[in-house]
């Protein structure tokens, strides 16, 4: 087993990392949320919060004042980070004999990543992937010089279901250190090398084993309080009920707003746009956020494929949490809870994955 | 492409959204220099006679003699581009239009008989056919660029067509319905103001009018159990946009 340390503040390695020249981005409080953004002084790292976590509904309130993880994931994950909803791809400028294209050119500075929840490692990873068979650098590149902290859960939302998952609530994709809230501080666990020499210089005291231990216990309970799963063989299961009429009953109560796929940590699908300015010569394109839930997503010649909510649903759901598996080699869904709370309607995706896993 | 020549029209309206236009401050000389104003009469009282190759028209029908006027504009003009929630969708005025107009003027003027209106304020859609409608109350400076320079390219102009909630997300703006229960009409509203109000905190108040397909029955559920009453319901759709079918039928649902 790897050795463990014993941290009783995480603000002096935030303190390290930010005179060391890093970039930090960690959830911090915004739009009465915890929203991963850039840290600028140790003391903004948000403390003493819970979150109460519903179908539809969120509330950042008060906990236990000497507890600095208990609220975990909020409105959005790290995908902004890494997959911005909006990006310019190249520009151009029309000359003499034709017209020049520059390609974008971005600055992405050494970053770390702090406080990232074992589901949302997993989105992470499986992002990674989409982009590496994809072909676009551009993730990969900004990943590769990213670091991660991330933070296990000794604690679920009553929307969380990254256990039914295999995701969390203690971390199993990659990252460099691993942080466990435990009694009077935080067990720090070593992730990779990476890991190792972003510890240097700090001579932390080695963990106990009942410290260890505590942290173990703790994250075991955060998986067994976790009140929805994932039925297990929902990807075989979507695959046979494309017909279902439960899909045009989740559509009347579907806004189709697409809210479930930009909070989803793994969603990926984008836009391209044209801009051009009034005097003809110059023009970008863009990529921006797109999704299966608008009605120009499907648009071919003629018509969008996909014009019924109950049609863009099925499309989310099925690619999601099935044919995903088929196209990238795992679930789209790391069991994050954030498109069931984030959701103005309140539509349970577990909820509905079991109502047309009934009858299986 | 020769410069096209562009008119902007008043109906039924506050002239905010003319203003929109003239408010491209640092676009202004670009502007001109890449289009000709032929008719605007907010910006210049020279006036010259059609055809034009873009009208932007503003406002509602209300009155018997706009409802002529606007043929004869469609008339003079290749393409008709109406830009603002009254012309798309009524307007404000249409609050009166599920009311007794009579009994509106009696209340509300001096000297009623002065008063010689339609009993309906319609968008200009229900009058002639439109081109292109850019939304908003007031419309977005940004798209009615967008718009100038794509029939400058020859483009599809990138108008939104998804719900301000999209907005709200790529923006990174947390939901104030579900963060703190706030009452919205985003995630029924077509994107494209901004998000100016969700990202201070607000719920979305419509100004750019039903998305396709809106879900108002759905939401109207949300905004129930927000405890919201029926009155406060109908309130919320009855807006800028209250002519707009979808929004007026869930208003009248709730009445």
């Amino acid at each position: 087993m790897a050795e463990s340390y014993f941290l009783t503040d995480p603000r002096r390695l935030l303190e390290d990392w930010l005179s060391a020249g890093w970039r930090v981005i960690a959830p911090l409080l915004r739009d009465d949320a915890l929203v991963p953004d850039i840290l600028h002084d140790p003391d903004a790292l948000p403390r003493g919060y819970t979150d109460q976590q519903a179908p539809g509904r969120y509330r950042l309130v008060p906990g236990d004042s000497e507890r600095w993880f208990d609220a975990v994931v909020g409105p959005q994950g790290w995908k902004r980070w890494l997959h911005p909803p909006e990006r310019k791809l190249w520009s151009a400028r029309r000359g003499e004999t034709g017209f020049e294209v520059t390609p974008d050119t971005e600055d992405w500075p050494a970053t770390i990543f702090f406080g990232v929840r074992p589901c949302d490692l997993a989105a992470i990873a499986r992002q990674a992937e989409v982009f590496r068979r994809a072909g676009d650098p551009a993730y990969t590149t900004r990943l590769a010089a990213t670091r991660i902290v991330a933070v296990n859960c000794g604690r679920s939302a009553e929307t969380c279901f990254c256990a039914s998952m295999q995701t969390g609530p203690g971390a199993r994709s990659a990252h460099d250190l691993a942080l466990t809230e435990i009694e009077g501080g935080l067990l720090v666990e070593i992730g990779s090398k990476d890991g190792t020499a972003m510890l240097e210089g700090r001579a932390l005291p080695t963990a106990t084993p009942a410290q260890v231990q505590q942290a173990a216990l703790r994250i075991e309970a955060a998986a067994t309080s976790q009140p929805r799963a994932m039925p297990a063989k929902i990807a075989k299961r979507l695959q046979e009920v494309p017909d279902d009429p439960h899909w045009e009953e989740i559509a009347s109560r579907c806004l189709h707003c697409a809210n479930c796929t930009a909070v989803c940590p793994t969603c990926f699908c984008t836009d391209v746009t044209d801009r051009t300015s009034l005097d003809g010569k110059t023009a970008e394109r863009w990529q921006r956020w797109d999704s299966c839930f608008s009605l120009d997503f499907s648009f071919l010649n003629g018509g969008p494929v996909r014009s019924s909510t109950a049609a863009r649903y099925r499309q989310w759901m099925t690619h999601k949490l099935s044919s995903w598996h088929e196209q990238f080699g795992s679930s789209g869904c790391t069991g994050c809870g954030r498109c069931i709370t984030w959701c103005p309607a309140g539509i349970d995706l577990v909820a509905e994955a079991g109502a047309l896993a009934k009858g299986e | 492409m020769d410069k096209p020549r562009i008119a902007v029209w008043k109906f039924a309206s506050c002239d905010g959204c003319q203003l929109s236009l003239l408010d491209c401050e640092e676009e202004l000389l670009d502007i001109v220099g890449a289009v000709h104003i032929a008719h605007f009469l907010e910006a210049s009282s020279r006036v010259e006679t059609g055809p034009y190759d873009i009208s932007f028209v503003e406002g509602s029908i209300t009155t018997a003699a706009d409802a002529e006027r606007i043929h004869a504009i469609r008339a003079a003009s290749k393409l008709l581009v109406t830009i603002g929630a009254c012309a798309t969708a009524g307007g404000i005025q249409a609050l009166r239009n599920t009311r007794a107009l009579g009994d509106l003027v009696q209340a509300v003027y001096p000297v009623p008989e002065l008063i010689e209106v339609l009993d309906r304020s319609t968008p200009i859609a229900a009058h002639v056919t439109v081109d292109a409608e850019l939304r908003g109350c007031p419309v977005s400076r940004q798209q009615l660029l967008e718009f100038v320079a794509a029939a400058l390219a020859g483009r599809k102009p990138d108008l939104p067509e998804v719900s301000q909630c999209v907005e709200c997300k790529r923006a990174g703006t947390a939901c104030v319905m579900v963060a703190n229960g706030t009452p919205c009409l985003g995630p029924v509203t077509r994107a494209g103001c901004g998000n100016l109000c969700p990202r201070v905190g607000r719920g979305c108040y419509g100004c750019f009018g039903p998305v396709e397909g809106a879900n108002c029955v759905a939401l109207s559920e949300q905004l129930d159990a927000l405890g919201l009453n029926g009155h406060a319901i109908a309130a919320l759709y009855r807006n800028f946009n209250s002519g707009a079918a979808a929004f007026s039928e869930e208003a009248a649902r709730h009445d």
